[in-house]
């Protein structure tokens, strides 16, 4: 079997601060399900890096894999049924994979730092908003309740929660959704980490609250140099904040690309069809272009390219082999930094 | 998490993905049928749990539908002069000796083989009443709300705060001559109250489901909506815990006969024995401990069915 | 598919044009005539007046007090067209979900009517209502809730049947539910195939097709798209395209996604908390808003293409969307507005074609409640 290259190949567009490496690189990762009807290949071999002040986007369906990378970076994936079976997180060149708990515990909230889609959920009921903060500075810095609460307090007011100090004292399900995005936000900063993962963070949330929790996602990021993951399936949330994007299907990552350059010269069928059957709203259109057939069952990812079915591209070695995700060049060959497609017709779908 | 939810959901649905683009909608093809049911059966027949108890539930059963293809002795005959407490005789399998005699001089084997019908009897009629029982005012409750739910549900809580056993006695000692039906009545009377309970709480969140608005919306009546659309889908929780309690039924049972307000000589029935039994421990253990034995292995064995049925209807719940 | 078509005769051949005005039918029988009565191409079919519901909020155990209300629709008027599609926007809790429940008959609406073709179906019963069920379905937002998990495809589809037999005779059902599945792309012989076994396009055109069993001629849409995947978003919205003209169906497609709405409505209405800030065609909503919400929510969708990410204008607004239970007196936006003055707060605006464009043969010339409507548009690059 064919596994994508290693990341080498396609280099960051943008360098990192400190010049010492990314801050994350995930490599070769493998992650499969057994669930009754077989085993589910949800992550086949991704490869990605993250800067510090930087936003990678990971774009992709349900099923994509997006979501599962994220949790076996996070090492909150649920084993079993999940299982590693290859690959490499390195945070800071270490590799999370082989740290003991106790020593992945103490990376997971101080140094990375997750944001979930439904803030309800992940925030606890019964406990005030001010608690859940302030017990983030007592566990881990150890501060006292008082100092626990005026830190909490300053964190809330930079979130632009309205009122910080008259609120800290309410419950979760006092707020609005956009203000409990914000203190999940809050409590994801809550002790600098160095990387965030957004799974979603602003799909629940109505159109003119997610340009505000987006904006403020995006500021916070600039101010604190942080990386950001930002994982979702909306292709406009993508185009405001990301800086690079990966674009997954079926467990792969089948496009790479800095943000400007996927929209405007996608060079995989599969980003290409995503891109031409979203309506638009500046003007009515005719009929929509539909990726024809549905997202593969993982428990049975067709031989070949994956996407070779629904693709109206496919020759017959799509259907035998796995394209490896390659360097994208200029029609001259001129390197086009940071582009990658797992497409045996890049070429074609780019330049053609 | 959406993803991890996403994938359990492709999984579930099965075949391979774009195999066969009969249609526009080329997606996976779904392969036979398979109803919720037979994907909880299929999970049923391979869990050991199931298989063990199954095949004790279908001994005890036949033993008390046919307890005469078992021994040839009758639970009845007492002969104190010969038997009197004679010792198991551990060699002479399924003979009428072979688990010696009791106080009275009455085959234990005998009486081990049809002992079981009171138990099997109670156990499944009361789950049976209570089922219905349940069902019904847990569903009227749930469905229609507002004072019939207040009204039943308040009934309910008089019935749940009644302590069972107790209850059970009271009932029962207003009675002159209690035949096995009298204890199911008594049982009965006192036990729909949970799946009553449950039978709410899932026709509660059932009822605001889309596809029960689908169905008014379609104009369908109101009789259509309960038994198509709700009854089919409350009806998983309050078979895992029909089938739970159908063990507790079987040791309530046990617990009043032992008491002596339960059954009554001359029905046979292991909570009788043992209560009969209860002095000989230190001469002849086997007297007492047989009977209640077989009272363990019966609740443990629907239990262990209830467990499975559980597990194969509800895998959440794991 | 012969069976499946409407009948569509001319369009001057519709015997009652009259009675699509508001006539209120003496007897039943007279009411379901008057809605089994075909009504002709860009006819109002459906017509909304001053639309209310208003939900009771309680306190007490016993005896329940009334203690004020939820106004989640609180006078909306619009009329639809036969074979159009109108759009219906806003955010969540601005009420768009519950007038589809009101549209459907599913609530009691608290005030207000709704004609449908005459007859005002809010005060409906027993089989005239029944009638009016016939005509009017309802695609639903999540295909993993909205179908019988305990039923087979074809018990799914057959349904609308066994409740209305008059549409189809019995040997005939199950020729007609395989018919519907080709209709929406599915294979028929999936037809005793369980909901569980498909995904969620595939189980969206069954829903889909439930919907279109009995011929209705209006089909309520609330976000059908919504829970999907983008790749079969547009599968779903060319299907339901290609229906409409098929079947003539009108559409009323309540959703949040402005892009998707646009695409596919002929006229659009904005809601916000319970009111319609604004309506008219998608051109004239989208291209010139004069509705300061209209305009802000436009501003923030994303666009997906990083070069129109400059070149808009974006309004973000401040604070979220204030309690339906206690909304703001005047204009209801007025608290999230930039151009809020004194008169925002004592007086409402009222849903009309602003003065300032009534006698200009201008886009923006349609209906809008706001006192200082004035066209901008913030979809477009500068």
């Amino acid at each position: 079997m064919t596994t994508i290259d290693k990341t080498a190949h396609v280099p960051a567009p943008r360098e990192s601060v400190s010049g010492d490496g990314p801050l994350l690189d995930v490599r070769d990762l493998h992650v499969e399900f057994h669930t009754r009807d077989g085993v589910a290949k949800a992550v086949n071999g991704v490869n990605y890096t993250v800067s510090a002040g930087e936003t990678l986007a990971v774009l992709g369906e349900s099923g994509s894999g997006k979501s599962v990378t994220a949790q076996t970076i996070m090492g909150i994936l649920d084993m079993p049924p999940g299982k590693i079976t290859q690959g490499e997180i390195l945070f800071r060149g270490q590799d999370m994979l082989k740290m003991s708990n106790e020593e992945r515990r103490k990376i997971r909230g101080r140094k990375i730092a997750m944001i979930f889609q439904d803030a309800l959920s992940s925030l606890n009921p019964v406990l005030t908003v001010g608690y859940q903060l302030g017990e983030m500075f007592r566990v881990h810095q150890g501060l006292s309740r008082k100092d626990a609460k005026a830190k909490s307090i300053e964190l809330m007011d930079q979130v632009k929660i309205p009122a910080a100090a008259a609120r800290i004292s309410d419950y979760p399900h006092q707020f609005s959704g956009g203000m409990r995005q914000r203190i999940m936000i809050a409590m994801a900063l809550a002790l600098e980490p160095d990387l965030i993962i957004a799974d979603e963070p602003t799909t629940a949330l109505d159109v003119t609250v997610q340009a505000q929790v987006m904006d403020l996602l995006a500021e916070l990021q600039r101010e604190y140099n942080m990386g950001l993951i930002l994982i979702t399936h909306d292709l406009g949330v993508v185009a405001d904040v990301a800086d690079k994007i990966a674009v997954m299907y079926a467990g792969r990552i089948v496009e790479t690309a800095p943000v400007g350059e996927l929209y405007s010269r996608p060079a995989h069928p599969y980003t290409r069809g995503l891109l031409d059957s979203i309506p638009r709203l500046d003007q009515k259109g005719q009929e929509l272009y539909a990726i024809k057939g549905l997202p593969p069952n993982l428990t049975r990812i067709p031989a070949g390219c994956a996407f070779s079915p629904r693709c109206p591209k496919a020759q017959d070695i799509c259907r035998t082999e796995i394209p490896p995700l390659a360097p994208v060049t200029e029609q001259d060959g001129l390197e086009l930094v940071g582009r990658g497609s797992a497409c045996h017709f890049w070429k074609e779908t780019i330049h053609g | 998490m959406p993803d991890t939810t996403a994938l359990t959901k492709s999984t579930d649905a099965s075949a391979a993905a774009a195999q066969t683009p009969t249609t526009t909608d080329s997606g996976p093809a779904p392969g036979k049928p398979r109803s919720l049911w037979s994907d909880a059966w299929h999970d049923l027949r391979r869990n050991p749990l199931f298989l063990v108890s199954m095949v004790l539930i279908l001994l005890l059963t036949v033993m008390s539908i046919f307890p005469g293809l078992f021994t040839s002795a009758s639970p009845r005959d007492a002969n104190l002069a010969e038997h009197y407490l004679q010792k198991p005789n551990w060699g002479h399998f399924f003979a009428p000796d072979w688990l010696g005699y009791d106080v009275q001089g009455r085959s234990i084997y005998a009486r081990l083989i049809y002992g079981a019908r009171a138990s099997i009897m109670v156990g499944v009629i009361v789950t049976i009443a209570v089922t219905i029982t349940g069902l019904v005012i847990g569903m009227l409750a749930g469905y229609f709300g507002g004072w019939i739910d207040t009204v039943l549900s308040r009934i309910t809580d008089v019935f749940f705060g009644v302590p069972f056993i107790v209850g059970a006695m009271v009932i029962l000692t207003t009675f002159e001559e209690r035949s096995v039906w009298v204890v199911i009545l008594s049982l009965s009377f006192l036990g729909w109250t949970s799946i009553a309970r449950v039978a709410r709480g899932s026709v509660i969140t059932i009822k605001q489901a889309d596809y029960v608005v689908a169905a008014k919306a379609l104009g369908a009546s109101t009789t259509r909506i309960m038994t198509r659309h709700i009854l089919p889908n409350a009806i998983a929780p309050v078979i895992v815990v029909a089938t739970i309690a159908l063990g507790g039924y079987i040791a309530a049972e046990a617990t009043l006969s032992f008491l002596g307000i339960g059954l009554a000589e001359p029905t046979v029935s292991w909570g009788i024995d043992v209560s009969a039994a209860k002095d000989q421990l230190r001469n002849v253990p086997t007297v007492l401990i047989i009977p209640s034995v077989m009272v363990s292995i019966t609740v443990l064995s629907f239990l262990m069915f209830g467990d499975a049925v559980r597990n194969a209807l509800d895998p959440k719940m794991r | 598919m012969a069976e499946l078509k409407k009948e569509q005769g001319p369009v001057d051949a519709t015997p009652n044009v009259s009675e699509v005005e508001t006539v209120d039918a003496v007897t039943e029988a007279e009411a379901v005539a008057a809605i089994d009565a075909p009504v002709s191409q860009g006819e109002p079919i459906l017509q909304v007046r001053n639309l209310v519901k208003h939900f009771p909020l309680t306190q007490g155990i016993l005896f329940k007090k009334q203690i004020g209300a939820v106004k989640a629709v609180d006078g909306i008027s619009f009329d639809l067209y036969a074979g159009e599609t109108l759009g219906i926007v806003g955010e969540s809790g601005c009420g768009k979900s519950t007038v589809a429940k009101l549209l459907m008959t599913l609530e009691r609406a608290t005030a207000g009517e709704v004609f449908y073709k005459g007859q005002d179906i809010t005060k409906l019963s027993g089989r005239a209502l029944k009638a009016v069920r016939r005509n009017i379905q309802m695609v639903f937002q999540d295909p993993y809730t909205s179908l019988n998990p305990r039923m087979t495809v074809g018990d799914i589809i057959g349904e609308p049947f066994d409740i209305h037999p008059e549409v189809a005779p019995k040997g005939d059902r199950r020729r007609r539910v395989q018919e519907l599945l080709d209709v929406v792309g599915l294979n028929p012989e999936y037809i005793n195939r369980y909901p569980h076994q498909f995904s969620g396009g595939q189980r969206q055109r069954i829903g889909i097709a439930r919907g279109l069993a009995l011929n209705p001629e209006i089909i309520i849409c609330d976000e059908p798209v919504s829970a999907l995947d983008v790749s079969v978003q547009a599968q779903v919205i060319n299907l339901m395209e290609k229906l409409q003209d098929e079947f003539n169906l009108s559409y009323v497609f309540i959703a949040h996604d402005l892009s998707i709405v646009r695409h596919i409505s002929d006229r659009v209405g904005v809601m916000y908390l319970g009111k319609m800030a604004e309506i008219g065609t998608d051109t004239q909503i989208y291209d010139h808003p004069t509705h300061p919400y209209t305009q802000a929510l436009l501003s923030a969708v994303p666009v997906p293409d990083p070069s129109a990410r400059e070149g808009r204008e974006r309004i973000i607004l401040t604070g979220d969307v204030p309690s339906p239970a206690n909304p703001p007196s005047g204009c209801r936006f007025r608290t999230r507005c930039w151009k809020a003055e004194e008169r925002c707060a004592t007086e409402e605006p009222l849903l009309a074609i602003p003065e300032r464009f009534v006698s200009a043969a201008t886009p923006a010339a349609h209906e809008s409640a706001c006192h200082f409507a004035e066209e901008k548009d913030v979809v477009h690059a500068a």
